[in-house]
């Protein structure tokens, strides 16, 4: 068969396999569900959580949409939707595909023709960012078991112990938005654009939390993350205009 | 005797979770060889090795290593969806953390593990279908995306994310938070090397750095 980026038999099986991707959401989903009705939890709780989740995931989906975008340029429209979709990040998979085309002496700029090239790439994306996606389902269990093990011992303990781990993810990411800010030394601001963001994402965050309280609307603050997430991303569009 | 039925629940994630997850994986390595066999050919091996090896000891480690850290945080139903969704720090655990929050359950409680699996899922199943819309829609929606205007909102996303969840996790955290906050900054300030390629790596070091603090200020009293 003759080789295209683009060749509807590529677009069917990436839609095979997402939608067995969906299929396996769907039955964890349900199965949860089905869980939280035997234990008596409320289902008011059940539906905001899904409506909230929903709302919050509108943004970042957009934005590996954008990714998709991104990679289509050489890699055509099915292998990135199926890359995206399927545990790669834009930075990781672009990585990958980047380090298999320069292996044949190509790079980005134009549509892979060669399905040789093709079939290599796909190789090097799937083989080289399958380590979560073994490791999770062979090693799960027993971590699972080892943390309920260090908890059980000490209630106080366990409440305290997955604060923490949240937090250590977040001062990671916190230093992460500081990366560049030594480079105002150096006459550059950009570095700046990230820390200012951030800081208007907090004050909206708060406002938010401090509204729910004192105007007593419980919606500001189910919704407070996607509300200070897309007033983050608005007020960065100005924000790069002033200090890029 | 809720122990039990406890147990008998999450026995049937984890069953389910590796049944599924080696399945999906399956698929995932059937595609290039099915690739293969439509299109006739067979992958340049060298190149293969080569590309495989620029890759792959960085991120198997890195793969390794969220596994471990991500795990205890996403409950068990949670890890085997969001490991094969992926986005996992920029996405779906935001979203498992703040739905935990709003709902006031405890992570490791039984309705923790449900409210993440259900929030998770509920990303997972958005997500896949918003890049499906896209993949239909790409031609009308390519030059809105790909404008100019609109690329520093996408580039801007995470520290507008971690703003929210930060000032809320911080705040209520106060005490313990100040540690690594401080080695985080300093480290990204004054090492050039991190930035937002290396950012996840740093993730599994914080989570460990708050971990020994945290155990030092819960052993003193002090949390």
């Amino acid at each position: 068969m003759e080789f295209r980026v683009n060749h509807p038999i590529i677009f069917i099986m990436v839609g095979l396999i997402i939608a067995a991707v969906i299929a396996q959401s769907i039955f964890f989903l349900l199965r949860a569900l089905k869980r939280a009705k035997a234990i008596g939890m409320d289902k008011e709780v059940l539906k905001r959580t899904m409506i909230k989740s929903a709302i919050f995931t509108i943004a970042p989906a957009i934005s590996i949409v954008v990714g998709v975008i991104a990679l289509s340029h050489s890699l055509g429209i099915p292998l990135p939707w199926l890359r995206l979709s399927v545990i790669g990040s834009l930075s990781y998979e672009m990585i990958a595909a980047e380090r298999a085309l320069e292996a044949f002496g190509l790079n980005f700029t134009e549509a892979i023709t060669d399905p040789q090239v093709y079939v290599t790439v796909v190789w090097v994306m799937t083989f080289g960012i399958a380590a979560g996606l073994i490791f999770a389902p062979l090693f799960g269990k027993k971590i699972q078991n080892g943390m309920d093990k260090i908890e059980k011992s000490d209630k106080k303990w366990r409440e305290i112990f997955s604060n923490a781990m949240f937090l250590g993810m977040i001062s990671a990411f916190l230093g992460f938005v500081f990366c560049d800010v030594a480079n105002v030394f150096k006459g550059d601001t950009s570095g700046l654009i990230p820390v200012v963001v951030f800081a208007f994402s907090a004050v909206i965050m708060a406002l938010c939390g401090f509204c729910s309280i004192k105007l007593k609307q419980r919606w500001m603050n189910d919704y407070a993350l996607p509300i200070s997430l897309i007033c983050g991303m608005a007020i960065a569009i100005p924000v790069t205009a002033w200090l890029g | 005797m809720d122990n039990k039925k406890e147990r008998s629940y999450l026995d049937t994630v984890h069953r389910d979770g590796r049944i599924w997850g080696f399945s999906l994986l399956a698929a995932l390595f059937l595609f290039p060889v099915v690739l293969s066999l439509v299109f006739s050919v067979v992958p340049d091996w060298g190149a293969l090795a080569k590309g495989a090896l620029a890759v792959a000891p960085m991120y198997w480690a890195v793969g390794i290593i969220e596994v471990i850290t991500y795990v205890p945080m996403l409950g068990a139903g949670g890890a085997y969806l969001s490991f094969v969704t992926g986005n996992i720090s920029n996405l779906k655990l935001p979203c498992a953390i703040d739905a935990m929050e709003t709902a006031g359950v405890k992570a490791n409680s039984e309705e923790g593990e449900i409210i993440s699996t259900v929030s998770i899922a509920v990303s997972s199943i958005v997500t896949t279908v918003i890049v499906i819309l896209g993949v239909i829609l790409i031609i009308p929606l390519s030059p809105v995306l790909e404008s100019p205007v609109l690329e520093p909102a996408f580039a801007q996303m995470l520290p507008a994310l971690f703003g929210g969840l930060g000032v809320v996790f911080i705040s209520k955290n106060v005490k313990l938070a100040i540690a690594p906050v401080i080695l985080m900054l300093a480290l990204f300030i004054s090492i050039p090397a991190l930035n937002s390629g290396t950012v996840g790596i740093m993730v599994p070091v914080g989570v460990v750095f708050t971990l020994i603090v945290a155990r030092i200020m819960y052993k003193k009293g002090i949390i």
